[in-house]
């Protein structure tokens, strides 16, 4: 049976899916032993039940962040977290030196001082959603079982971690492979 | 001097009398971790990284400022050693910002690479994200106290190898911090000479060369002129 | 300064002074507690009525230090009569002095042969509420500096050292440390200048047993520093005082100019070769600063961190010399032990905890104040006899010693005798004197993080354990006790406690843990009662994903 694997994007860049899909070749290897069941780069809308292994590329920024990511926790067996801003927060974390209640002065910024055209909050129910007080990193709001750290970590890190995983070794980053930045 | 006899992990050795047990771990090929030790200055004991079992004694010693002793049996490595080790260092990144990809130590910070030889893949401690600053007044350095760990390297090669005296600690816990002279911009010190002696210290990216961090790269465009003017007008001429 | 004295001048004011005293002796706390509670007023209005009523030949109203049942004060105390008076104002106090004609006190009483004062045995504050702090004529009158001279001309420094060994007198800054070997150890550390200290730090949040020492008897502990400097050969002494007890301060300055005037401190004391100054040096009330390496280092004019020992104070303190340094109430045993023997004071206590601690009893409890009792006597007599139980019949839940290093130690314990190592065995500690009483309404958790607390805010930040450690165990129970903590972070919790504690610099880290480990040993129950259901945790830890877990 083909190990079904997931792929989620939260608040990053989306630099570690982008070295994912830098495996080249490996990609087509890994498609024989797993089911992509939900990922940016596929068209499922909902995260199915009964997934075996997730990766998690960013840190928890916002509700929807925090809804699917323990909804991601209670349908899966194992999470991975993904690269520097899953596993510490790294830049989108840098607000949270501001302060709690910070998200007012975040929007802000961005979406007024520094906007071209239209400046303007966004706040459409049900579309933007709300920002939570404190940008976290993924094991600060669910048990992760793996670490893989680097911004973004380079390609062939993620296939040495994949690859354990698949060959069912326990993963585990050493020596060189342990890389935050 | 009279010398001492004493095993580390094993390994019998021996060594001058008051040499400190870091000292005779190199000798027995042992590698203690360190953070606040810095070859020619004064041991402070301050990072405990160096904390090693000693047989006989109920309390973990600093491998830097205890000098060995005849027939001391010193284990610089357990299980239990290297879980506080690990802990310390996460207690470091989860105590200021050590926002790693942009950092200027990237790829080249002891921290880092402790905390990459204790397996640290995260910090199971929640970040505490506090506000502090950057002073970049000085014209040839900067200090960004978001990494600064506090090992006080900098205040001991600035005060006992430079004699400057610029570099001290203020404050108290978690407020502690490093000033220049009695907290002024470090730009506006007459007491610092420039000699970049603490930049050398630093095990971290808190002291760093100007123009050297992310976001401080500055360009020359006067440069590509010169170059062009050259190769197209023959003429060798500068902007200024 | 006056010529040398000798011993015939020391009987001559002591002979005065018994000459002169006067038939009735009205004693008027004048303690920093009562103090704040008016008691200079009293004092003034007695003198006036005394006057008043022509009584000066009669009546003497004595300025005192403290009288231990610092909760009912302001504190008057009528001799021969034994009568105490408690909450004395300056409006009644008259009346205490119409009582003496045959008319009636309008003071409220308290029995002076109650448990509270008649369980204590007084060495250390045998002369507080007795002897006038201000006026050494008065200290010389209760038998003041005569150990001095004896130990001056009559024993030599050996001797002197090998007594106190055999005193058994422990250091009662803390930790508890034999008082003799450390003198022993200064004495034989080789050194031309030597210095002898005294901690008056005193930071432990709710203790004033040596502030109260200090207001009450400042002589008892100049001649303890005198009696230590001359067993150990050291010619300077240092008062480390925090800023925040100017009471004490002045006393101690007064103190001393009296001494030196009288030639019991300065050059050639008591016509011996022995000289000895002391000076006084005022904190800025750091907590760790009653560390002993960062006492030195903050005496020397540095930064007040501690460093590693080795090398320790004994053989490399101030500047580098020889250095004694012990607690206020440890000097202040002092005289007493050369007066009345070694033996004398190696029979009071236990085996290995001999005398007796002074502790400044607070908390739910209806009695509170300062007390001093022999070591060994057990809690249950100190919290219910003398400390008279929890008022409004609440019951005792635990008592706490040793501050925010000590630990909590639970009813059912009470019969525990205090003495170093039973405190221990429970994990707590002796410490310098603070005693909190509890009863049901306390919740334990926020009293560990309320000693958590304290600790991170008084960590020098010198080493990462301490410094960060802390931080992150208060940010813990801060979090535990708005119920968003799982039993992941209580273990979390845990492993800090034993982290912090076996690898922090000093002893303000190492004990740090202490008031949280010693909750949770007995009182995990409250801890988990206010822990979360882990839903996101790993498997095993009991949230709703378990079934989607196993495929
Ligand atoms: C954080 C910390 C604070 C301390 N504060 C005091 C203090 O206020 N007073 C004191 O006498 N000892 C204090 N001590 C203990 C001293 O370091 C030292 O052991 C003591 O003064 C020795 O005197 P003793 O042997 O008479 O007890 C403290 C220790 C630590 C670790
Ligand atoms: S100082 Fe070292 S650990 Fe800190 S952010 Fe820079 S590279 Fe990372
Ligand atoms: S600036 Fe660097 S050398 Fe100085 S204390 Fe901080 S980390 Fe250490
Ligand atoms: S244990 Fe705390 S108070 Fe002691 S040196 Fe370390 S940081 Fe300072
Ligand atoms: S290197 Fe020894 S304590 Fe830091």
């Amino acid at each position: 049976m083909k190990v079904r694997l997931a792929t989620v994007w939260f608040g990053g860049c989306s630099g570690c899916h982008m070295s994912f899909l830098d495996l080249d070749e490996f990609l087509i290897d890994l498609a024989e032993k797993i089911e992509l069941v939900y990922s940016p780069v596929v068209d499922t809308k909902e995260y199915p039940e009964g997934v075996d292994v997730c990766l998690i590329e960013g840190a928890i920024c916002n509700e929807d962040n925090l809804e699917l990511l323990q909804k991601i926790r209670q349908r899966t067996r194992v999470l991975v977290s993904f690269g520097d801003c899953a596993v510490t927060g790294n830049v989108p974390a840098i607000r949270n030196q501001l302060g709690l209640g910070n998200e007012e002065s975040v929007l802000q910024r961005a979406y007024i001082e520094n906007a071209q055209h239209n400046p303007s909050l966004p706040r459409e129910d049900g579309i933007v959603p709300p920002l939570l007080p404190r940008v976290m990193p993924v094991h600060e709001v669910v048990h992760v079982e793996h670490y893989l750290p680097g911004c973004p970590p380079p390609a062939e890190r993620i296939k040495a971690l994949v690859s354990q995983m698949l060959s069912g070794v326990e993963p585990k980053l050493e020596g060189a492979a342990l890389k935050f930045g | 001097m009279a010398a001492k006899t004493l095993t580390i992990d094993g390994k019998p050795i021996s060594a001058e009398e008051g040499a400190t047990i870091l000292q005779a771990s190199e000798e027995a090929g042992a590698k203690i971790p360190t953070l606040c030790h810095l070859d020619g200055v004064y041991d402070v004991g301050a990072c405990r990284l160096c904390l090693v079992e000693v047989t006989g004694v109920p309390k973990l010693l600093p491998a830097c400022t205890t000098t060995v002793a005849e027939g001391m049996d010193v284990k610089t490595d357990s299980e239990r050693l290297r879980r506080y080790r690990r802990m310390i260092l996460e207690l470091l990144f989860a105590e200021r910002n050590h926002v790693c990809a942009v950092c200027v130590s990237n790829g080249h910070c002891e921290l880092q690479t402790l905390a990459y030889n204790h397996g640290m893949d995260h910090v199971r401690y929640d970040y505490l994200f506090p506000k502090w600053g950057v002073d970049n007044t000085h014209p040839l350095f900067g200090m960004d106290h978001n990494r600064c760990i506090l090992c006080t390297r900098c205040v001991r090669v600035c005060w006992h190898i430079e004699g400057a005296g610029t570099k001290n600690v203020s404050g108290r816990g978690a407020q502690a911090r490093i000033i220049t002279d009695l907290n002024i911009p470090w730009g506006e010190s007459d007491s610092c000479t420039r000699c970049g002696k603490c930049v050398q210290a630093c095990p971290t990216g808190a002291l760093s060369h100007k123009g050297s961090t992310v976001g401080e790269m500055e360009r020359d465009r006067g440069k590509l002129e010169f170059i062009v003017l050259a190769r197209e007008k023959k003429q060798w001429v500068t902007a200024d | 300064m006056g010529d040398a004295m000798i011993l015939s001048d020391l009987t001559q004011i002591k002979a005065r002074e018994l000459a002169a005293r006067k038939k009735v002796v009205l004693r008027v706390c004048l303690a920093a507690g009562c103090m704040s509670s008016e008691s200079k007023g009293v004092k003034e209005r007695l003198e006036q009525a005394v006057a008043e009523a022509g009584l000066q030949e009669e009546v003497e109203v004595r300025g005192v230090g403290c009288m231990k049942l610092c909760c009912e004060g302001p504190l008057v105390q009528a001799d021969p009569e034994n009568a105490l008076y408690i909450k004395v104002t300056a409006q009644n106090a008259p009346s205490i002095v119409a009582a003496l004609k045959g008319g009636k006190a309008e003071v409220a009483r308290t029995d002076p042969d109650a448990p509270f004062f008649k369980r204590q045995l007084g060495i250390v504050l045998a002369n507080s509420g007795i002897v006038d702090p201000e006026r050494i004529e008065s200290y010389i009158a209760l038998d003041g500096y005569q150990a001095l001279h004896e130990v001056l001309h009559e024993m030599t420094p050996k001797e002197v050292v090998d007594a106190m060994v055999a005193s058994g007198l422990r250091g009662r800054g803390g930790a508890g440390f034999p008082t003799g070997l450390k003198w022993g150890t200064v004495a034989k550390s080789p050194g031309a200048k030597k210095y002898v200290i005294c901690n008056a730090d005193e930071g432990d949040p709710g203790a004033f047993m040596d502030r109260s020492v200090l207001e009450s008897d400042p002589h008892a502990v100049l001649e303890g520093m005198a009696i230590a400097a001359y067993a150990v050969g050291a010619d300077q002494g240092f008062i480390y005082v925090r800023a925040e007890y100017p009471l004490a301060i002045a006393r101690l300055q007064n103190a001393i100019k009296q001494a030196k005037q009288l030639g019991l401190l300065g050059s050639g004391v008591f016509e011996s070769p022995f000289n000895f100054n002391i000076d006084i040096r005022i904190g800025a009330g750091a907590f760790v600063c009653g560390e002993e390496t960062a006492l030195m280092a903050s005496v020397e004019g540095k930064r007040g961190t501690p460093r590693p020992r080795p090398p320790f104070p004994a053989e490399s303190g101030l500047f580098g010399c020889p250095t004694l340094i012990n607690n206020v109430e440890t000097f202040a045993n002092v005289p007493a032990i050369y007066r009345n023997g070694a033996e004398w004071f190696a029979g009071i206590g236990t085996e290995k905890s001999k005398g007796t601690k002074v502790f400044a009893l607070a908390g739910k409890i209806k009695n509170t104040g300062l007390i001093e009792v022999p070591m060994g006597t057990p809690l249950r007599v100190i919290v219910e006899e003398m400390g008279g139980g929890a008022p409004d019949g609440g019951r005792i839940k635990a008592v706490q010693t040793g501050g925010p290093s000590g630990g909590c130690i639970p009813a059912q314990h009470l019969d525990t005798p205090v003495d170093y190592e039973s405190l221990g065995k429970l994990g707590s500690i002796m410490g310098s004197g603070g005693m909190i009483v509890m009863d049901e309404s306390t919740k334990m958790v926020d009293v560990a993080r309320f000693f958590m607390e304290f600790c991170m805010d008084e960590s020098c930040g010198k080493c990462i354990p301490c410094r960060a450690g802390t931080v992150q165990m208060h940010n813990l129970l801060e979090k535990i006790l708005q119920r968003k903590a799982t039993v992941r972070d209580l273990l979390k919790l845990e492993e800090l406690c034993d982290m912090v504690k076996h690898t922090s610099l000093c002893g303000l880290g190492q004990t740090a843990p202490n008031p949280t480990l010693s909750t949770l040993r007995f009182f995990r129950n409250e801890y988990e009662e206010l822990l979360q259901p882990d839903k996101f945790g790993p498997p095993g830890n009991g949230g709703p994903r378990e079934s989607a877990r196993t495929p």
